[in-house]
C-alpha cells in the first residue's frame, strides 16, 4: 500500500498548478474482527479498508476531500484526479483561511513492524479452546494497520503495524466480571493462558457474595485501567490549548491557578514511546515529548496547527489536540503494599461512562464495573454492586491523591469506531484518601 | 448499483447463503467559527460487505473493490469466515432463514434535492455567527451545516440470480447546529441549539433547516449563554422535573432504547456496551412506566433520522409498540436476535457503513404523545424545575443507574416558570423512574429529533437515531447543581 499511495502522490504533485499546494493522509488498515459471546464466535469477517484525505490550498484557502480507495490503481488514479478536479472547483466558493498552517519541511521517513505469521484464526483457536469452561465476551482485532503522509514540499511519511489486541471480560455471574486485554505484534499462547488463568483466579472473589455501600465518601484504589478512565476525560477539551484559550477546559482552573493536582501528578504526551505514526495527519512531526503537568501545574497544552496559526503557538499535536500516548509519572507504591495501604476501602478495576457533571469544576461522573471490590483491614472481602460517583478530578488527583504505585501499565487502545485506534498510555494505580459515591 | 447488481448475480458463492450490501456515501460540513470559514471538508465513502451463511457458521468481509475479483474475494473470505466458526458458533445460524426482499426507499424530498448552494449556507452560517457576538463575554462561537447523502443496495444471492433487483434505499440527511459559550468571572457557560451534538437531525431537504430554527438562532442561542452566566446554580432537592424535548431524547435513549436491545439481553455486548437490567421473562408483564407510558420503534415515520424501508438483513420496517400503557411488550431486536431468543422484535439490524456488520441498533425510538399542555404541566408543579437540552449523560452498563446534565433550567414555583438556573443535573434508576411519570405533553410539545453519535459494537459503529418525544413531567427526582 506504501507504494501505491505514494504513487497517487506522485500523481497529485504532477497535476498541480502554479500557486497551488496539496497534502495527503492515508489511513488503512486489513483486519479480522471476531466477537466472542460465552467462549463461542458471535460474528467474525474481515474488513479491507483504505481512506485517502486529500486537502488543495491554493491563495490562502484550502478544502479537503476523504474518499474510499478502491486498492485497484487505475481507478484509484482516476478518482483522485476527479476530486483533485472538484476541490479546484469549490475553491472559489471559500474565503481565504487566516488559520491555514502548512508544513514547510520535507520529511521521508518509513517505520514498518511485519508479521505475516499473525493468524486470527489461530488466536481464535486459543480462545474458544481455552476459555471452553467459562463465560467468556470480548473482541479480537488483528491485522495490519497503515498511516502515510505526502505533500507537495516532498514529504513521504509512512507507519505500518501488524497487531494484534484482543480484549475479553470473563463473567462470574450477573454483570460481575473480570476484564482483561491482550495486545502485541506476536500472539503467544502461553501469554494469554496465563492471563486467562489471572482472571479466573478472580472470578472466585467475584463469586462471593455482593456487597452494596450506601452513598458517602470512601477510600479508593484505582487500578491503571480505571485511572486511564478518568484521565481520558482530559481529552474532552482538558490538554487542549484551543478549548483553554475559549475557557472551555475542564482545566481552566488548573491553568488561572484557581485550583491544582497533587504535586505528584506529572503527565507528558510521550509520543517518542507511543504506538501511533510519529507525524499527525497535517504532516507535522509531533515532538517525542510535550510536557503537560508537572508536579501538578499545569505545564504545558495540546496545541494542533491550526490553534498554532491562530494564537501564534507552535504546533505540537494532532488536529483534535488529544492525547495519543499519555504517560504518567510513576509513584513509590509498590502494587504489592496497595492492599495493605488502602486498609478499608474500595479495590476499583474499572469505571464506566463518564462524563462531565460540571465541566469548569472538572467534575465528573461515572460509574464502577466489573472487577470492582470492597477491601477490609487490608483484604480483598466482597464484589462491589455497581455505584456511581460524581466528584472533581482536582480532588480526586489533588488533595485527595495519597499515592501512585511504583509500577505503571502500557494499555493500549482497543476503539474501533471507523478504524482500529493506535492511541496508547503508561499510567500507575492511584490510592485516594476520599472518593465520593452518589447513587 | 445496477452493474454491481449483475456481477454479484455472475458469481458462484456455493453456500447456503449470501447476500451483499453496498453503501455509497457522499457528506459535506459547512462551518464558520467566530466568524472565520472552518475549512471545508467533503466525503466520499463507498464499498460493499458481503455475508455469507454456510453450514450453520457465519462470516463476512467488507471491501471496497466492487470488481468481479473484489467482490469474489470478499466471498471466499466470508466463506473462511463461515466455516472457521461452524463449529465454535453461539449460535447454529442454519435454523435462520433471512428474508430475499425487493423494493425502494427515499427520504423525503430525495428526489428533489437541489445541489447544495454551498455559498448561499455559507453565507447564513456567517450571518448567525455574526449575530452571535452579541458582548465581550461571548468568547467562542460558531455554527455548522452537515449534509449528507447515501445509497444503499441490499440483495441476496438468490434474489441476484432471478433478476431480482433487491433492496434500494436513497437517503439524505441534514445536520445543523449552533454553540455559543460565554465567560466571566470565572465561569463559563455553552448554549446551544438542540445540544453540542447535533439534536436537531433529520432526513430531508434543506427545508430542515428552517424547521430546526437555524435562521436567528445565532443571537438567541447567545443570549441564553449571557443569561445562564447570571443565573445561579440549580437548587438541590427531591422535586418535580419537567423534561424538554431536548433532554428526552437522551433520557429515552439510553434508559429505554439500549436497555431493550436484544443483543445486549443476550450478551453480546457485555464487554463493551454493556448488559441490560431487562431480562426475556420481563416481556408481556413487566411495569416498565406509569400507564401514560407508550413508547414506539417506528422506522416509517417521514423526515424522521433513521427512518428505512428495510433494515441491513433484509427485513421489512415497520412501527411496533414497545411499551404500551407501561407494560414491557417487544425488544429490539432484528432477525438474528429474534431466532437466538425466541422472542419477536424489529427490523433493526443496522450498520453503520460498508465496513461493519449489522447488530441490534434503535432506529427511530419515540414517545407516543399525551394528552397535556406546556402550560397545564407546568401548572401543575407546585416545586420542581424545567430542564432543556441535554449537555451531560450517563449510566450504568445494565441501564439503570443514570446521570444527566442539562444546558439551562427554569424552577418552577408555584405553577409558574420563575428563575433562570444552570448546570441543571439529576438521577435516577431507570427500573423506577419511568414509573414515576406523571404528564406526557400533547404533540405541540413533541419534537423530532436524534443523534448521529450512538455508540455501541465490537468492532465499534457510531450510528444514526431518530427520536420524537413530547415534553413530560416526573415526580420527586433527585435534582442538583454544579460546585458551589
Amino acid at each position: 500500500m506504501q507504494h501505491e499511495f505514494f504513487e497517487l502522490a506522485d500523481l497529485v504533485q504532477a497535476q498541480l498548478r502554479p500557486g497551488e499546494r496539496f497534502t495527503a493522509w492515508l489511513a488503512a488498515e486489513t483486519s479480522d474482527f471476531v466477537r466472542f459471546n460465552h467462549a463461542r464466535v458471535r460474528q467474525a469477517g474481515h474488513v479491507q479498508q483504505a481512506h485517502l484525505t486529500l486537502r488543495l490550498v491554493a491563495d490562502g484557502k484550502q478544502v479537503s476531500v476523504t474518499m474510499t480507495l478502491s486498492q485497484q490503481v487505475a481507478e484509484d488514479r482516476a478518482q483522485v484526479l476527479h476530486q483533485l478536479d472538484a476541490l479546484r472547483g469549490q475553491l472559489p466558493d471559500v474565503a481565504v483561511d487566516p488559520h491555514l498552517l502548512l508544513a514547510d519541511t520535507c520529511h521521508v521517513a518509513s517505520r514498518r513492524e511485519a508479521n505475516p505469521e499473525l493468524q486470527a484464526a489461530v488466536i481464535v483457536e486459543a480462545v474458544t479452546s481455552r476459555a471452553a469452561a467459562y463465560d467468556l465476551v470480548g473482541i479480537l482485532a488483528c491485522g495490519v494497520i497503515a498511516h502515510g503522509f505526502a505533500a507537495d514540499t516532498g514529504s513521504r511519511l509512512w507507519a505500518e503495524t501488524t497487531s494484534f489486541n484482543l480484549e475479553w471480560s470473563l463473567f462470574a455471574h450477573g454483570d460481575k466480571a473480570v476484564k482483561s486485554a491482550y495486545a502485541g505484534t506476536v500472539w503467544e499462547e502461553a501469554v494469554f493462558a496465563d492471563k486467562l488463568a489471572h482472571a479466573v483466579g478472580q472470578l472466585a472473589l467475584l463469586q462471593r457474595p455482593a456487597r452494596t455501600l450506601t452513598p458517602g465518601a470512601y477510600r479508593a484504589f484505582f487500578t491503571p485501567v480505571a485511572l486511564e478512565s478518568l484521565l481520558s476525560m482530559l481529552n474532552w477539551g482538558g490538554f487542549s490549548e484551543k478549548q483553554l484559550q475559549v475557557k472551555r477546559s475542564p482545566l481552566l482552573k488548573l491553568q488561572t491557578g484557581e485550583a491544582a493536582f497533587s504535586p505528584l501528578v506529572t503527565l507528558v504526551e510521550n509520543s517518542a514511546q507511543g504506538l501511533s505514526p510519529p507525524f499527525q495527519g497535517e504532516g507535522f512531526l509531533k515532538p517525542a515529548e510535550a510536557p503537560l503537568v508537572r508536579d501538578g501545574q499545569l505545564f504545558g497544552s495540546l496545541v494542533s496547527p491550526r490553534t498554532a496559526k491562530e494564537y501564534g503557538l507552535t504546533a505540537n499535536a494532532d488536529a483534535e489536540e488529544t492525547t495519543q500516548s499519555l504517560h504518567m509519572a510513576a509513584g513509590d507504591l509498590p502494587e504489592a503494599d496497595v492492599l495493605r495501604r488502602l486498609d478499608t476501602g474500595l479495590y476499583i478495576g474499572n469505571l464506566w461512562y463518564l462524563n462531565f457533571s460540571d465541566r469548569m469544576n472538572a467534575r465528573i461522573t461515572g460509574m464502577t464495573r466489573f472487577a470492582t471490590f470492597w477491601v477490609e483491614n487490608g483484604e480483598i472481602v466482597a464484589p462491589l454492586n455497581v455505584m456511581r460517583f460524581d466528584d472533581s478530578l482536582f480532588r480526586v488527583l489533588g488533595e485527595h491523591l495519597e499515592a501512585l504505585t511504583v509500577e505503571r501499565a502500557l494499555l493500549v487502545d482497543t476503539d474501533t469506531y471507523g478504524a482500529r485506534h493506535t492511541a496508547s498510555s503508561l499510567l500507575p494505580g492511584a490510592l485516594v484518601r476520599r472518593f465520593e459515591l452518589v447513587l | 448499483m445496477d452493474t454491481i447488481k449483475k456481477t454479484f448475480a455472475r458469481l458462484r458463492p456455493d453456500v447456503d447463503f449470501c447476500a451483499l450490501r453496498v453503501v455509497e456515501t457522499r457528506g459535506e460540513t459547512l462551518a464558520v467559527r467566530q466568524d472565520v470559514q472552518e475549512p471545508l471538508t467533503r466525503s466520499v465513502d463507498r464499498g460493499a460487505m458481503v455475508t455469507v451463511i454456510h453450514a450453520g457458521g457465519y462470516g463476512y468481509a467488507a471491501t471496497s473493490q466492487l470488481t468481479e475479483a473484489g467482490l469474489q474475494a470478499a466471498i471466499q473470505e466470508a466463506k473462511r469466515w463461515a466455516e472457521i466458526s461452524r463449529t465454535r458458533s453461539v449460535f447454529d445460524y442454519s435454523q435462520i432463514a433471512l428474508p430475499h426482499p425487493s423494493g425502494q426507499y427515499h427520504s423525503p424530498q430525495v428526489a428533489h434535492a437541489p445541489q447544495v448552494q454551498r455559498r448561499e449556507l455559507l453565507e447564513l452560517l456567517m450571518a448567525e455567527s455574526r449575530a452571535a457576538k452579541v458582548d465581550d463575554r461571548i468568547v467562542d462561537w460558531g455554527a455548522t451545516i452537515a449534509l449528507l447523502a447515501s445509497r444503499q443496495l441490499y440483495i441476496t444471492h438468490a434474489s441476484a440470480a432471478q433478476g431480482e433487483s433487491g433492496v434500494e434505499q436513497d437517503f439524505q440527511f441534514v445536520m445543523p447546529g449552533v454553540s455559543v459559550t460565554a465567560f466571566a468571572n470565572g465561569d463559563t457557560q455553552t448554549r446551544s441549539l438542540g445540544g453540542q451534538y447535533n439534536g436537531y437531525c433529520r432526513q430531508g431537504g434543506q427545508e430542515i433547516l428552517q424547521a430546526a430554527g437555524l435562521v436567528g438562532a445565532g443571537a438567541r442561542v447567545a443570549r441564553e449563554a449571557l443569561e445562564l452566566l447570571a443565573a445561579p446554580n440549580c437548587p438541590t432537592g427531591q422535586m418535580d422535573l419537567l423534561l424538554m424535548p431536548e433532554q428526552m431524547l437522551l433520557q429515552l435513549h439510553e434508559s429505554i432504547g439500549h436497555p431493550l436491545e436484544l443483543d445486549r439481553i443476550l450478551g453480546d455486548e457485555r464487554n463493551y456496551a454493556g448488559t441490560s437490567f431487562v431480562t426475556p421473562d420481563m416481556f408481556g408483564t413487566y411495569r416498565y412506566g406509569s400507564e401514560l407510558l407508550n413508547v414506539s420503534s417506528d422506522p416509517t415515520v417521514a423526515n424522521e433520522f433513521a427512518s428505512y424501508g428495510w433494515d441491513d438483513d433484509g427485513t421489512p420496517a415497520q412501527k411496533h409498540l414497545l411499551i404500551r400503557d407501561g407494560i414491557l411488550e417487544r425488544p429490539l431486536g432484528g432477525a438474528i436476535s429474534q431466532a437466538r431468543s425466541g422472542l419477536p422484535g424489529v427490523a433493526n439490524a443496522r450498520a453503520c457503513a460498508w465496513n461493519r456488520a449489522p447488530i441490534d441498533r434503535m432506529a427511530n425510538l419515540n414517545i407516543e404523545p399525551g394528552d397535556a399542555t406546556l402550560a397545564e404541566m407546568i401548572a401543575s408543579v407546585e416545586r420542581g424545575v424545567l430542564m432543556d437540552t441535554n449537555v451531560s449523560w450517563s449510566i450504568d452498563d445494565s441501564r439503570n443507574k443514570f446521570q444527566f446534565g442539562c444546558e439551562r433550567g427554569v424552577l418552577i414555583e408555584g405553577g409558574k416558570l420563575t428563575t433562570v438556573v444552570k448546570n441543571p443535573n439529576y438521577r435516577g434508576i431507570s427500573a423506577t423512574f419511568w414509573r414515576s411519570l406523571r404528564r406526557v405533553g400533547n404533540a405541540s410539545t413533541s419534537q423530532t429529533m436524534g443523534t448521529p453519535f450512538c455508540g455501541k459494537g465490537e468492532p465499534n459503529q457510531i450510528i444514526r437515531v431518530g427520536h420524537a418525544s413530547p415534553a413530560c413531567l416526573f415526580g420527586d427526582v433527585d435534582v442538583f447543581g454544579g460546585e458551589a
